[in-house]
């Protein structure tokens, strides 16, 4: 009952700040607009153009509400659709893997250091991700440092490719993505007070019981977070598949890319985005609902 | 300026102020004067609604219904910033983006003041800390932040002061300090304090006047010594210190006294002492009151017999015993031990008297512990 | 033996740490080395040393140009999606309003549609109204793709900021405006700037978007996608390079002077 007083309390003092009920409203109406005239309507275009037949023409489209072109689509191209959801699963897993030790030394381990370090997550973005991915490609070659030393070493036969394959693209992936997995996760450890962890070792946990019953459920927030950040955009891509695979790891954001800007195909583009887009909101939708994490804007 | 942040002077009255939140009622129906100069608490336990009180006189949360005045200027629906009020917010809400100098400086800025240093250097001598002023708030220790927060408040003179639990968050031996110089600056400014308080022993030490709140309402309203000697609720018997409360009836009168029966012994209670409403009563006696003497031994003033000590714990001092009564009640006996008496050891026979005059009587039908329930340490 | 192993478990976040930034250097340290390769036609196989691509970065055609448009469309971006996001943010952060379910949603869905759909969509409905893609189409496509980000930064700052901050300002006669002015915008300024930081950041190295919407208008990614094929002249990676360790240098000094700043004041 007082802890509800206070809520109420809070926030009829910041009502009586500024009592105009328009200011709000007025508030929101740039930024809504424009995400609206350049995000909604868009999106609505892309439906209605999702269902358009050839015309007569060359690039010529009529709209005749066909839409079988789902289900065409659907049948036709699952192979892409199931390679993009599986790489973009494992590529976020690796991510995972990799950022979540990343961010909990540079929550708890960094010192003075940690805002160096937090820069040194985000600056990779300023040297084009095109180029890095390049590099690897370069890195990985056949005649590059990696695939000599290991064929020396006898740890893979001369005949394996390391470029060119599904291991580079989804490799590629999770390298991509590895500060939109490292930032949420670093800024929901950096949010538990130490002294809860050294609470658990003082109840007899030990260092493992800690992370996993302490540490993990914690810092849940920002692996569900970090994890979205990374499977959405992993699972849209295509310059990985472009430039580290072969023809049999073409993701869907290949052909998407291909229908729109080579044979400018646009409703079977527009069916491939919308599908694209309505498959990973319900994963997103039935993965927020199971960790249990609402508040995500 | 033409508003009222400079020009009002004068008593703080409240009108029949009541604060709703839905169907929760923080504060009902509140009526109040504080006298310009006076150095006043409201003290109350976790919402009791002395913060909401004190946010309305700030101007920082609107009443339901009621009105404000400060002498004859009604500032019920005035802005914050047009009042001639000043707070000092719990925790201090000092500005962490400015230096000291510019955080006592910032009223005086808004105000339009000519000579913002001489102010500001003034009141910083006054705390006592002149060498801060370019220093940032999150570089000061917790007493040091409170005296800016102090500073910052009263070098704007307002007619009133607002101190939302100011000694919160200090440690004991730092907040006993606090307590002795917030009320010598009160002095020194001659400003009207209100000071809102959880802490008996801190509204006690400062207060002239406290006004015990609970649930909304007013218990209450006098100087601490009228209330710990002669509390009218059970509430305010409890909240203040401890009471031993018997139950009892009034079964006679002798003079200016009733004569209280209490499970069979007769004692005697002043009648201006007795704020019971009819013939059913408590009889209040505070622990230290009580004399604890062996059988056999002469008393004199009110006695009740048959006492069997429960529990004796030594702290120095004086010593506190657990006499459980012949009725199955343990009464507190606090004893100081100045007086030779060897003390008294578990388990012995026991009675017990007191000087008439520090009985108080309280209305029969009342809880017997209301207030002692609650956790005087619990933040609102 | 004994101890070495010890000292491995006892640091094995550290050097699970180190090996992680390894992981993500190494083809920033890839792209250095090789900027100073005097390559031929591309820049695939290391041939030998030579300054020449550091002192003409600007030789091969169109590459400087790119460049200056990835900043200029960089920095319109993140004016454009700043401000917009912050007022979105405040009204999200401080006000009770009806359509509070919407408002979220459209703040979100952005952030939970792949780039290339974000593109795409945009493209088509560009090509219905019958707008020719070019410099402008980039910079509104960025805004949008960007605003979400600029919200959920802002907007956490905001909520984190204690409330008896402003309440402590209009105590001391300072009116709406001027608590908005000297308290709330000052306190909230790190989070619009790391906002601000972000989008810049997303805005100059999005590909996929730009990708769609650029018609004839080359920016820096862009660049390297085109000549990737064709032989990427090494001064990409100069550039490339030089744009990471600006942006290192940059936010470094900017630590800096503000802990500099702290320590004297």
């Amino acid at each position: 009952m007082v802890a509800l007083a206070k809520k109420v309390d809070i926030n009829n003092s910041i009502a009586s700040l500024k009592q105009k009920v328009a200011m709000p409203y007025l508030l929101l109406l740039p930024g809504m607009l424009w995400l609206i005239v350049f995000f909604l309507s868009p999106i609505l275009t892309l439906v209605s153009t999702s269902t358009k037949e050839p015309g007569l023409g060359f690039g010529e489209f009529i709209q005749t509400y066909r839409w079988a072109n789902y289900t065409d689509a659907l049948v036709n191209l699952q192979e892409q659709f199931i390679r993009s959801f599986v790489y973009a699963l494992i590529a976020t897993a690796i991510a995972l893997a990799i950022a979540y030790p990343l961010a909990y030394a540079i929550a708890f381990k960094s010192g003075k250091w940690k805002n160096v370090l937090l820069v040194l997550v985000v600056a990779p973005f300023f040297c084009s991700f095109l180029l890095r991915t390049i590099a690897w490609r370069q890195i990985l070659a056949q005649d590059g440092i990696v695939f000599k030393s290991l064929v020396t070493l006898h740890l893979i036969s001369p005949d394996t490719r390391l470029t060119s394959s599904a291991f580079a693209v989804i490799t590629g992936l999770a390298y991509n993505f590895l500060p939109f997995m490292t930032l949420p996760l670093y800024a929901s450890l950096e949010r538990i007070d130490p002294r809860t962890l050294e609470a658990s070792g003082d109840l007899y946990a030990n260092g493992i019981v800690t992370f996993r019953k302490v540490t993990v459920p914690l810092s849940m927030p920002g692996v569900v977070a970090g994890t979205l950040l990374t499977f959405i955009p992993a699972a849209g891509d295509f310059v990985n598949a472009q430039i580290l695979g072969n023809p049999s790891t073409t993701m869907i954001g290949n052909v998407i890319n291909a229908q729109y800007l080579q044979t400018a195909n646009y409703p079977l583009a527009a069916t491939l985005s919308f599908l694209l887009m309505l498959m990973i909101l319900a994963l997103v939708l039935v993965y927020i609902r199971k960790s249990g994490t609402e508040e995500l804007v | 300026m033409s508003d009222a942040s400079t020009s009002a002077k004068g008593d703080l009255k409240l009108n029949n102020i009541s604060k709703s939140y839905g169907d929760f009622k923080a504060v009902d129906d509140l009526s109040l004067i504080i006298p310009e100069g006076s150095f006043f608490a409201l003290l109350g336990p976790s919402g009791c609604g002395k913060t909401t009180t004190l946010r309305m006189i700030a101007g920082l949360e609107e009443p339901t219904s009621g009105s404000i005045f400060v002498g004859q200027t009604d500032i019920t629906e005035m802005k914050p910033y047009k009042r001639p009020v000043n707070t000092v917010f719990q925790n201090y809400a000092l500005f962490p983006h400015l230096t000291i100098f510019e955080n006592i400086a910032f009223g005086l800025r808004r105000r339009g003041i000519n000579d913002v240093e001489g102010a500001v250097n003034k009141v910083l001598d006054l705390v006592e800390l002149p060498h801060l002023a370019q220093r940032k708030p999150t570089q000061l220790s917790g007493g040091q932040q409170q005296r800016i927060a102090l500073a910052r408040a009263i070098v704007n003179r307002p007619a009133l002061l607002l101190l939302d639990e100011p000694l919160g968050a200090l440690d004991l031996k730092l907040r006993r300090q606090m307590q002795i110089e917030l009320k010598w600056i009160q002095k020194e400014v001659g400003l009207t304090f209100v000071h809102v308080t959880h802490d008996q022993e801190e509204a006690m030490t400062m207060a002239d006047t406290i006004a015990v709140m609970n649930e909304g309402q007013i218990e209450q309203m006098g100087s601490p010594a009228d209330l710990y000697d002669n509390p009218k609720t059970a509430f305010v018997a409890n909240f203040l210190g401890q009471s031993n409360l018997i139950k009892g009836t009034i079964s006679g009168n002798d003079g200016d006294s009733h004569i209280v029966d209490l499970f069979g012994q007769k004692i005697s209670l002043q009648k201006n002492r007795s704020h019971a409403v009819d013939n059913s009563i408590y009889a209040g006696i505070r622990p230290e009151k009580f004399r604890i003497s062996r059988l056999g031994t002469s008393t004199s003033g009110n006695i009740l017999t048959g006492g069997h000590i429960e529990d004796v714990s030594y702290i120095g001092v004086s010593t506190q015993y657990q006499v459980e009564m012949p009725w199955g009640q343990e009464l507190m006996v606090f004893e100081q031990n100045d007086d030779g008496v060897a003390p008294f050891s578990k388990g012995e026979e026991v009675n017990i008297s007191w000087e008439p005059i520090f009985t108080f009587g309280l209305h029969g039908d009342e809880d017997a512990n209301a207030g002692s329930e609650v956790n005087p340490d619990e933040d609102e | 033996m004994k101890k070495a192993l010890r000292w491995i478990s006892k640091n094995l976040i550290k050097i699970y740490a180190f090996l992680g930034f390894t992981y993500l250097f190494i083809p920033i340290i890839y792209t250095f080395v090789f900027s100073f390769n005097k390559y031929v036609r591309s820049n695939l196989v290391w041939k030998s040393f030579t300054l020449e691509n550091w002192k003409n970065p600007c030789k091969p055609i169109d590459i400087c140009s790119a460049l200056g448009n990835s900043i200029k469309i960089g920095l319109l971006a993140t004016a454009g999606a700043t401000l917009l996001g912050t007022l979105i943010a405040f009204a999200l952060a401080r006000y009770a309003f009806k359509g509070r379910g919407f408002v979220n949603t459209l703040i979100f869905l952005p952030m939970a549609t792949p780039e290339l759909v974000l593109g795409a969509s945009l493209l088509t409905m560009f090509l219905n109204l019958g707008f020719n893609p070019g410099f402008w189409t980039i910079v509104i496509a960025h805004v949008m793709f960007c605003i979400s980000f600029v919200v959920v930064t802002v907007k956490a700052r905001i909520a984190s900021l204690d409330p008896r901050l402003e309440q402590a300002a209009m105590d001391l006669y300072a009116n709406e405006h001027e608590t908005f002015r000297r308290v709330t915008l000052p306190l909230v300024a790190p989070g619009i700037a790391g906002g601000a930081l972000l989008a810049f950041s997303l805005s100059f190295d999005d590909f996929i978007i730009t990708n769609f919407n650029s018609g004839t208008t080359m920016t820096f990614p862009l660049y390297v996608y085109t000549h990737e094929k064709g032989g990427l002249p090494a001064q990409a990676n100069v550039i490339g390079f030089s744009m990471f360790f600006l942006a290192l240098l940059i936010v470094i000094a900017g630590q800096i002077v503000g802990r500099k700043r702290k320590v004297s004041a």
